[in-house]
């Protein structure tokens, strides 16, 4: 059954990633990437890291992989103007290609020539030890927990940077204040009157 | 039951695969029955605020209605737009309706009774209920149509904002039971206030976060008064503007679908589940899933009521609930939660 799992999984997520280079319409290209995501946090349960499962789905599928759609659905493509830098970015293409055949070529090398084996080994936390989630939460909540807030800190600069980045003063923008609003009331903003025949009212 | 298939001739993997799908349809199928109900509910709410009589025409008090209407939808010609993006145009309503059903699996029905008691419960309900977006982003895009367009827009952005302050909600839930599994927060509940009252809802501590959860979870449904996304009088029927029959009703099952989840959700995780209301013996005498059942239905009668009664939100207005109030004080609201905890695990720090 785990066997059909993983064929299962690990085939689609290979597809789809080529399905999601080969696409043409954009758009397509993120869905077969969301589903990419999607078959790779299967593959994470399969071997029984359940909460980084979890967090693929959440941060990826259901943040990142969300404002790609966006953004990628409001734009408007010339699929002409993209065929036409293929050819001029095709050698940094295959440079960046062959960078990550070798790191990957070199993965195998090293763990097929032993020294691993302990490391790839463990599958899944041990039974009756505390769960994934707890194990991950005490180390990062004490023996790491400086780099862990380092980490916080990076993306609260990164996040400040681009609101400062994009936030300019707009001019003749109507500023909509709520509370007031809300707080209007009808004797505020109606008045009862009855004019005389032929006399308009004063606005 | 798995126990039993297991043990039968069919051995224990395939004896798991048919009980896992037997049990996968014990649920389904019921949901499917209540949704068909709680859309007459609905109705029937909303009809008795605006003093009228709703459905009463189909069977016994109307009760049929909704499956007249499911028959009338699956008779009709499903038409697909001729601009459309055929494939994803008819995978969207797919999309939506399955993720609805998804997330049930964890829902702890009774103490025994739930699909697959996991230990990240929370998490694969929030995980689930962030697919939610894709079938109406992606039908939204497929139809080729400018108001179903401005809707799936409306809608990415309006499940993103309230997905943040509800993570926060759940993070403080998570904080007070100490456990991401949903039967375990529900037992955790028993007798939270002086020993007798099953609800966290009741704690001055959470009872701000079950208001908030109830209102996101208003605006993560797109319920009016958070309803945008399909506001008749801008956009239509938004996203499901060129939609019709059979595609039109996976919608339609999938959005009550998805509004039942949002209750059974506000019920587990504030009002104690399949708890009795207060912790009184003879009250345990009632199978859990009716106390479920019942609390889920006034949270629902909330839902119903809201919508008969607010009017539609704005949209600048949504994203300042969202972003402006909601976000700060969750945010907030955590920090507080978590030193209660820490005070109550652990004793003054000084």
């Amino acid at each position: 059954m785990q066997i059909f799992a993983f064929y299962l999984f690990a085939s689609i997520v290979i597809a789809s990633g080529a399905f999601c280079i080969f696409a043409r319409n954009p758009v397509h290209s993120v869905l077969w990437l969301i589903l990419a995501f999607f078959n790779a946090a299967g593959l994470m349960l399969l071997v029984g890291a359940e909460f980084i499962a979890a967090l693929l789905v959440i941060v990826y599928v259901g943040a990142v992989a969300v404002l790609f759609l966006f953004v990628v659905m409001m734009l408007d493509i010339d699929f002409a103007e993209l065929r036409a830098g293929f050819m001029k970015n095709l050698p940094l293409g295959l440079l960046l290609a062959l960078v990550l055949l070798a790191e990957i070529i070199f993965g195998i090398g090293a763990w097929s020539a032993g020294g691993m084996g302990e490391a790839t080994a463990v599958v899944g936390p041990p039974a009756g030890g505390p769960s994934n989630i707890e194990a991950l939460g005490t180390l990062l909540y004490t023996k790491y927990v400086f780099i862990f807030e380092a980490a916080g800190l990076v993306l609260l600069v990164a996040m400040v940077g681009a609101i400062v980045l994009t936030n300019r003063k707009r001019g003749g923008v109507r500023i909509q204040n709520i509370q007031e609003q809300v707080a209007r009331r009808p004797q505020d903003a109606t008045r009862n009157e009855q004019p005389e025949v032929g006399k308009g009212v004063e606005l | 039951m798995t126990e039993y298939l297991q043990s039968t001739f069919l051995g224990p993997e395939i004896g798991w695969l048919v009980a896992t799908l037997a049990l996968i349809l014990l649920i389904a199928l019921p949901l499917m029955l209540a949704v068909a109900m709680i859309i007459y509910v609905d109705r029937k709410i909303i009809a008795a605020v605006a003093l009228r009589r709703g459905p009463n025409v189909v069977g016994p008090f109307g009760l049929l209605q909704s499956f007249a209407d499911g028959l009338k939808v699956f008779l009709q010609e499903t038409i697909i737009p001729s601009g459309a993006n055929k494939g994803l145009f008819l995978l969207a309503p797919i999309i939506t309706f399955t993720v609805a059903l998804l997330a049930w699996a964890v829902i702890p029905f009774s103490e025994e009774m739930v699909l697959a008691n996991i230990n990240i419960g929370v998490l694969y309900i929030l995980a689930i209920s962030s697919l939610g977006v894709y079938g109406v982003v992606i039908s939204g895009w497929a139809s080729n149509s400018k108001y179903p367009f401005f809707s799936a827009m409306r809608a990415a952005a309006q499940m993103i904002s309230y997905e943040v302050s509800i993570g926060f909600i759940l993070i403080s839930v998570v904080l007070f039971a100490g456990t991401f599994n949903l039967n375990e927060i529900i037992k955790a509940q028993e007798g939270h206030i002086f020993g007798f009252v099953n609800a966290y809802g009741v704690n001055p501590l959470l009872f701000p976060m079950a208001v908030m959860f109830l209102i996101s979870s208003m605006a993560e449904t797109a319920r009016a008064p958070f309803d945008l996304t399909e506001a008749e009088s801008e956009l239509v029927a938004g996203y499901q503007t060129e939609y019709s029959s059979m595609s039109f009703a996976l919608f339609w099952l999938g959005e009550y679908a998805n509004i039942l989840l949002m209750c059974a959700l506000n019920v587990i995780l504030f009002w104690g589940g399949w708890l009795p209301p207060v912790d009184w013996e003879p009250l345990y005498a009632v199978p859990g899933i009716i106390w479920l059942f019942l609390k889920m239905f006034m949270i629902f009668f909330i839902f119903s009521w809201a919508w008969a009664t607010v009017p539609r939100y704005r949209y600048d207005q949504l994203m300042r609930l969202g972003w402006k109030v909601f976000l700060p004080i969750s945010i907030f609201w955590v920090f507080l939660v978590s030193g209660y905890v820490m005070i109550d695990k652990f004793g003054w720090p000084l």
